[in-house]
């Protein structure tokens, strides 16, 4: 269960966000909406622990992310605006190393598999990673949702350079997480069918 | 923290920039190229008066092998900056410092270890003699290392600021100087009979403070440029 208790954000002279308090709790996906420049990115940045919320806590299972810093990032999968690819390598290689850095078991055998289940064919995940379009790097990044068991996956505008079948694809595997007890937050103006049970909705102003 | 996690993790990230920078030759030539082409036109611009190349050579090659690597720290955190993949770095469950580690090891085995493998080669142009050119690349073995984790610190200080290769050299050359004093001096003073002792013990001095704060004030740097 993610808490979020009292938290403000100042980006430069501009107050984003002021007392935002929150919980999510398992099996339950809470979309952030909002205009350009709400704070929407700034909002998950500091729920990863990336950028120091002005005041108030975030808390993981009731004890506060700084304290519990390693068990909370390894329960994390966040995804980010840039899809944290390197050109010069293969998405197979991409995906493999990326999954070997955040400490994940991986195989080549459920590598290809992610892969291939975010509709990238066998040919095109041994191209350097230059040669995609935004929407098959897109794919690539996305892929290592696939490959995830972490609890709590932070997505900021998942959907974004997506064809209508990827969109699909993506929210079947977010409604798959959920359902199976995970917490997803998103950032998003898409609307995301995991269930009106299992929605939240948060708008920032 | 598990142990066996963290050495994962860093030898991943070392084979990950090192098969980056095999993809990518021409980043690792440039600054190999660019330390061959400074030892060698000094003695073309100089002459080929015998005593007063070896005079030189310590100096030359030492001033090479420090502009080479600051030629290649730009190019340290920018790529994973831009990519987004630093930012991922942040979200690894090891700490930062320890990854750090990682990342400027696999910068001196790419652009500070070639410099070390060609100086005994490049020390012949000056007429070194055998112990002045071993006494060459262990200097240059204990002190390149320790100018990549300075220069660590100032790449990371100014990730993300225009005109950052500039302000990385304001920032870190008044820190080599120690280095390129010590350095120079242990090949000067084996040439002319004193002994290298004192001067490479400096040098692993130096290696051993870097190692110890230059992780930590790099990391903190990093966080701070993401923030």
């Amino acid at each position: 269960m993610l808490t979020v208790d009292g938290v403000s954000c100042l980006r430069g002279e501009r107050r984003l966000i002021a007392g935002l308090s929150f919980t999510v709790k398992p099996g339950r996906l809470l979309a952030v909406t909002g205009e350009n420049g709400s704070g929407k990115t700034s909002l998950l940045r500091i729920l990863c622990g990336l950028l120091p919320a002005e005041e108030g806590r975030i808390l993981w299972h009731g004890e506060e992310i700084r304290a519990c810093q390693e068990r909370y990032l390894a329960s994390l999968f966040y995804l980010g605006h840039l899809n944290s690819l390197k050109d010069d390598l293969t998405p197979f290689e991409n995906v493999t190393i990326s999954s070997r850095l955040a400490g994940e078991e991986t195989s080549e055998k459920k590598i290809c598999a992610a892969l291939e289940a975010v509709g990238l064919a066998r040919a095109i995940y041994r191209l350097p990673a230059r040669a995609l379009s935004q929407g098959q790097k897109r794919r690539v990044s996305l892929a290592r949702l696939w490959l995830s068991e972490r609890p709590l996956w932070i997505l900021d505008e998942p959907f974004s350079a997506l064809d209508a079948s990827a969109t699909a694809l993506l929210i079947q595997r977010l409604r798959l997480h959920v359902n199976s007890g995970g917490i997803v937050i998103a950032a998003t103006h898409q609307e995301i069918d995991v269930g009106a049970d299992r929605l939240d909705q948060l708008r920032l102003a | 923290m598990s142990q066996p996690g963290m050495l994962a993790a860093v030898c991943e990230l070392i084979r990950r920039d090192i098969l980056l920078a095999m993809r990518r030759r021409s980043d690792v030539m440039t600054t190999v190229l660019f330390f061959v082409m400074v030892a060698s036109l000094f003695p073309l611009g100089i002459g080929p008066e015998p005593a007063v190349l070896r005079m030189i050579a310590p100096g030359v090659l030492w001033v090479g092998a420090l502009l080479s690597c600051l030629l290649s720290l730009g190019r340290l955190f920018t790529a994973d900056y831009a990519d987004g993949v630093l930012e991922q770095m942040l979200l690894i469950p090891q700490p930062l410092s320890v990854l750090v580690i990682g990342k400027v090891t696999a910068h001196w085995l790419i652009s500070g270890l070639p410099v070390v493998l060609l100086s005994p080669l490049l020390g012949l142009q000056f007429g070194l003699n055998a112990e002045a050119l071993g006494v060459l690349t262990l200097s240059l073995l204990l002190g390149t290392p320790t100018l990549s984790f300075i220069g660590a610190i100032g790449a990371a200080l100014t990730l993300g600021v225009r005109g950052s290769n500039v302000l990385i050299a304001l920032l870190v050359l008044p820190l080599f100087i120690p280095v390129l004093i010590f350095g120079a001096g242990a090949v000067t003073s084996s040439a002319s009979g004193i002994g290298a002792g004192a001067h490479l013990s400096l040098l692993g001095a130096g290696l051993f403070i870097a190692l110890a704060l230059s992780p930590w004030a790099t990391a903190a740097s990093l966080r701070i440029a993401l923030e």
